[in-house]
């Protein structure tokens, strides 16, 4: 009877469902030799005094090797940190399109662009953060009150409206492509003014070919493939440009994020994310991060989960632009570090 | 009615206080001093550095929800403030952390890092001395359900509540502890019930305890403690008792006769004591709110002061800091304030 006195004081605040934490053995981590990057502590600095990061969701550098980094701190931020780390500024402050951080890209021009599973919107921004370029996706109406949490099967999805969308990525025509999300599971596909022209899975949870569960981050190599981190199938899916299905990559581990570098020859990177909430034993399962050829060979293997640096609590995002210079964005420990490979520039 | 009668029962056992106890001599002042226009809301938890600073966390207002997203996010309505050793304040932060929605607890180790505990987040969050975070432990759940369900238990571990759920997932925290090998002990706390241990690097150890009043259970884990040989002392508010385990979490005995514990602390040095709060309820200042001075075996030294709402008096005490023999800091939750207090 006591027990209902403090369990009728409390909040409940319920985890949203993600529909699983699948978290299959990555059959390559045994054979996978490891790489030797190695972590500069104390990379990032300069954030104003009194100020936190939150959960660190998003990562992406761009041309100038500027950093920004879109967390949850709690209000939903994107910060710029200049090539050093240092911190250079805020951006977006209060904008209608932050409520709660999933992703930002750098595109091929230095724009920036947020995507947000709170107000379920894709926003372009120049190259200096000053200016929205381009919105893609509806933000829910105001509402006069609480809205109750929704219970029913995922409504159908729309061309133009994204269901707590995870991540952005182009080909070299300037083609948008979007994962989204946590309540549709498809891949869409945009011109460059942001027309629908194609999607690739439904609102429906599936694991057969050209079915998601959580499509939780993608990226576009120069060949115009689209390669998509199937989360809750932990698995790669790899689609042509027309999002026409060619094949998956289910040997690296839980799938939580992709990152594909730039340069001649283009690597992929995996992050086989460690769970929130580990059970007993199962603290060295996971967390590495895998660099595989685009073909889906394994080349090597580095990091590990852990809650102090420089291990990782659920990598969210990995920014790989120069694939010797890595920074890997965590939720749980609301933090980013940088790797870079021993040996390299 | 269901509720009011739990309440009751709850009230109920408070009175059920132990025997007479030597009475303590002492004395009261509230030297904190905030910025003009800011005010402490319920205060869940004080401590002291090495070094005399004054750190307190608490409830300072409402959390904000947000309306028209995917979903309903909150954030805000605890900060974290720090006092130097003469009671001058030197800073606060807690508006831009992601963590802070409702204060349980702030604790400071050895080593003067700062720990707090936050019982709606669900996460212990370790800073060092400048405020700079080191570790954390527990996820502040991404969103709230509406309507809001009972404590039904997470839906991330689909464990029901107060099962004594084996994670590092949090429900209702309210305090942490170490041992002298930076071992970590959390109590969580009023949602779940049990004690879990991390060791120094945060790695989850074991878990212990389920909702009960069988030895090993706890009505409510209110507050932790450990002693120098490692001993484990847990507030079981609810159950009238404090409940003493080994480092491993192997049950020793029970302290009983410090009423209905909600804080507890056990003194540095050679020689410790364990200091017990019979807290009044918030609702109540008509029972109970004495604080008892112990010997680590649970043997009554004395006791002093009662509920009420002047200085002197103690309101739902929630926290207390012994750092420095015979001188105290209680943290009321009821009436918004940190006491000095002064032993004779």
């Amino acid at each position: 009877m006591k027990s209902h006195l403090a369990a009728s004081a409390a909040l409940s605040l319920l985890l949203s469902t993600v529909s699983a934490y699948p978290q299959v053995a990555a059959t390559a981590f045994n054979s996978a030799p490891d790489l030797a990057y190695e972590a500069v502590p104390g990379f990032f600095h300069g954030i104003p005094a009194g100020d936190y990061m939150g959960e660190l969701q998003g990562v992406a550098t761009n041309s100038k090797g500027h950093v920004f980094a879109f967390h949850r701190g709690p209000n939903t931020r994107l910060w710029e940190f200049d090539q050093t780390g240092k911190f250079v500024r805020e951006i977006g402050k209060d904008f209608y399109g932050f409520m709660f951080a999933h992703s930002v890209r750098i595109d091929r021009h230095d724009n920036i662009w947020t995507v947000d599973e709170g107000t379920n919107v894709v926003t372009k921004f120049d190259p200096t953060g000053a200016k929205v370029l381009m919105v893609i996706g509806h933000h829910p109406d105001a509402a006069q009150g609480p809205v109750a949490t929704s219970r029913a099967p995922n409504a159908p999805a729309e061309k133009y409206t994204l269901c707590r969308p995870t991540d952005v990525a182009w080909d070299q025509q300037d083609n948008i492509f979007i994962s989204d999300g946590y309540c549709n599971n498809r891949v869409v596909k945009y011109d460059r003014n942001g027309r629908f022209l194609a999607q690739n899975g439904s609102e429906k949870v599936g694991k057969g070919e050209n079915e998601y569960n959580l499509p939780h981050g993608l990226q576009v190599d120069h060949a115009g493939n689209v390669y998509v981190a199937d989360r809750g199938n932990a698995r790669y899916v790899v689609l042509d440009n027309n999002l026409k299905w060619k094949t998956s990559y289910n040997n690296v581990g839980s799938a939580w994020s992709a990152c594909i570098s730039e340069g001649p020859h283009q690597y992929l990177f995996a992050t086989n994310s460690n769970p929130n909430g580990n059970a007993p034993g199962s603290w060295k399962i996971g967390g590495q991060i895998y660099k595989m050829e685009l073909d889906g060979t394994v080349i090597g293997k580095f990091g590990h989960a852990g809650k102090l640096e420089p291990g990782f609590q659920v990598v969210h995002m990995m920014d790989c632009r120069d694939p010797n210079q890595m920074i890997a964005g965590e939720i749980e420990s609301w933090r980013m570090q940088k790797f870079v490979l021993k040996g390299s520039k | 009615m269901k509720r009011l009668a739990t309440l009751l029962l709850a009230a109920a056992a408070c009175i059920a206080a132990p025997a007479i106890a030597q009475e303590i001599g002492f004395t009261a002042s509230d030297t904190l001093q905030l910025p003009r226009d800011t005010f402490f809301g319920a205060v869940a938890g004080v401590a002291t550095n090495s070094k005399g600073h004054v750190f307190v966390y608490s409830r300072t207002g409402t959390p904000v929800m947000t309306l028209g997203g995917a979903r309903s996010f909150v954030r805000g309505g605890s900060v974290l403030t720090e006092f130097d050793e003469t009671g001058k304040y030197v800073r606060s932060i807690g508006k831009n952390l992601y963590g802070a929605l409702a204060a349980a607890a702030v604790r400071v180790d050895r080593n003067d890092n700062v720990w707090i505990v936050d019982t709606y987040s669900g996460m212990v969050i370790k800073f060092d001395p400048q405020l700079r975070i080191l570790m954390m432990l527990g996820r502040k759940p991404e969103s709230i359900d509406v309507p809001a369900t009972p404590n039904t238990g997470r839906a991330a571990t689909g464990a029901p509540p107060a099962s004594g759920m084996k994670s590092d997932l949090f429900e209702g925290p309210t305090d942490v502890a170490w041992d002298t090998n930076g071992n970590i002990f959390v109590a969580d706390g009023t949602g779940n019930a049990r004690v879990a241990k991390f060791d120094r690097n945060g790695v989850f150890v074991k878990s212990w305890g389920s909702r009960g009043s069988d030895n090993d259970q706890f009505s409510t884990a209110r507050s932790i403690a450990v002693d120098t040989t490692g001993n484990v002392y847990v507030a079981d508010r609810g159950n009238n008792r404090i409940q003493v385990f080994d480092n491993d979490g192997t049950y020793k005995s029970s302290i009983t006769t410090a009423g209905n514990p909600q804080a507890i602390c056990i003194s540095p040095g050679t020689h410790q004591y364990l200091y017990a709060s019979n807290s009044n309820p918030v609702n109540d200042i008509d029972m109970g709110g004495e604080i008892y001075k112990l010997e680590l075996s649970g043997t009554v030294v004395g006791r002093f002061g009662r509920a009420g709402r002047q200085i002197k008096e103690f309101n739902a005490v929630n926290a207390i800091d012994c750092r420095t023999p015979n001188q105290l800091y209680v943290a009321e939750m009821g009436s918004w304030r940190v006491q000095k207090i002064a032993l004779q």
